[in-house]
């Protein structure tokens, strides 16, 4: 089974590298861009009977950091 | 009586010798090292040291790798049993990723890399680490680091404050940590994570000496024990 994991920082914290790339594209010509927010996506494959609670378990313990992150789980396949 | 100190060396560390030599010429004995995989701190330690540098090439996110790597378990027991544990700089981000410390460490506000001398003020002089302090004392240790940026919500800070957990401020904040907060400690007062670096600040030739009141303190603090 494919799992995608998708991390992102919390509403409200700051994300000095989403800023960065928000200042670039404008300095791009971009325009109309109002927010970039950068996050991590985790892809795995695991065992076809992995339980949600095991996925729920890998995201809490290491792949996100619950004080600033938020984890979503994606089963892909 | 001497002081039985370890310094955790885990892959990317590169702060670890300077850890060493300043507990040992504080201290007058050499620590033991202890290698990232190995399962058991030594028996018996005064004071265990997470030293700076980029463990796991900051894989993931910095410290999170060796937060949970096996030694870790180790220190974890020591810290519950109240063995004082100081991490600083990467060590601070494995302690706030291993749950020892509330928080967590940041990329920098401004996003670059900052290595400089920081002034710091004492914020609490009662702690273990911290005695040899005045409170209220600025001192000057330097600071070299990319993820910086403390963090934790604002009903985890008012209780770090009201605790007196908050051991160092920065006086001009250089990474965009909440509320200038260069160093903290857990509620029993025997786990202190900070960003400067004063195992960089231990002999004159460091350009600086303030950092060396830091392991006298906890020296002190076992001989009075």
């Amino acid at each position: 089974m494919k799992v995608r994991i998708f991390v992102r920082l919390k509403p409200g914290v700051l994300d000095p590298q989403g800023r960065a790339v928000h200042h670039a594209l404008e300095g791009l010509g971009f325009d109309g861009v109002d927010d970039v927010r950068i996050g991590r996506m985790v892809e795995m494959d695991v065992a076809d009977d992995t339980s949600d609670e095991a996925l729920d378990k890998m995201c809490a313990q290491l792949l996100a950091n619950t004080v600033i992150e938020d984890y979503r789980i994606e089963k892909v396949d | 009586m001497a002081f039985r100190s370890a310094v955790v060396t885990f892959p990317g560390s590169n702060c670890d010798r300077d850890m060493a030599v300043a507990l040992e010429q504080v201290s007058g004995t050499a620590p033991k090292r202890v290698w990232h995989g190995d399962a058991e701190l030594p028996e018996g330690l005064d004071f265990v040291a997470l030293p700076g540098g980029f463990s796991y090439g900051d894989y993931l996110r910095s410290g999170s790798m060796a937060a949970n790597s096996p030694i870790m378990r180790s220190v974890k027991r020591a810290a519950e049993r109240g063995v004082p544990v100081l991490g600083v700089c990467n060590g601070f981000q494995v302690l706030a990723e291993a749950g020892l410390l509330p928080g967590a460490l940041m990329r920098n506000a401004q996003i670059t890399f900052v290595c400089r001398d920081a002034t710091l003020r004492v914020e609490n002089a009662q702690s273990l680490f911290t005695s040899g302090y005045e409170a209220g004392q600025e001192i000057v240790i330097p600071v070299a680091h990319h993820d910086g940026n403390y963090f934790a919500d604002d009903e985890t800070l008012d209780r770090l404050e009201g605790e007196g957990r908050v051991a160092f401020r920065y006086l001009e904040n250089c990474n965009g940590s909440a509320r200038d907060i260069a160093g903290v400690l857990n509620a029993a007062g025997n786990v202190l994570g900070m960003m400067p670096h004063p195992e960089r600040a231990i002999d004159p030739a460091h350009g600086g000496t303030d950092g060396r009141a830091l392991f006298e303190s906890a020296v002190r603090s076992l001989v009075d024990a």
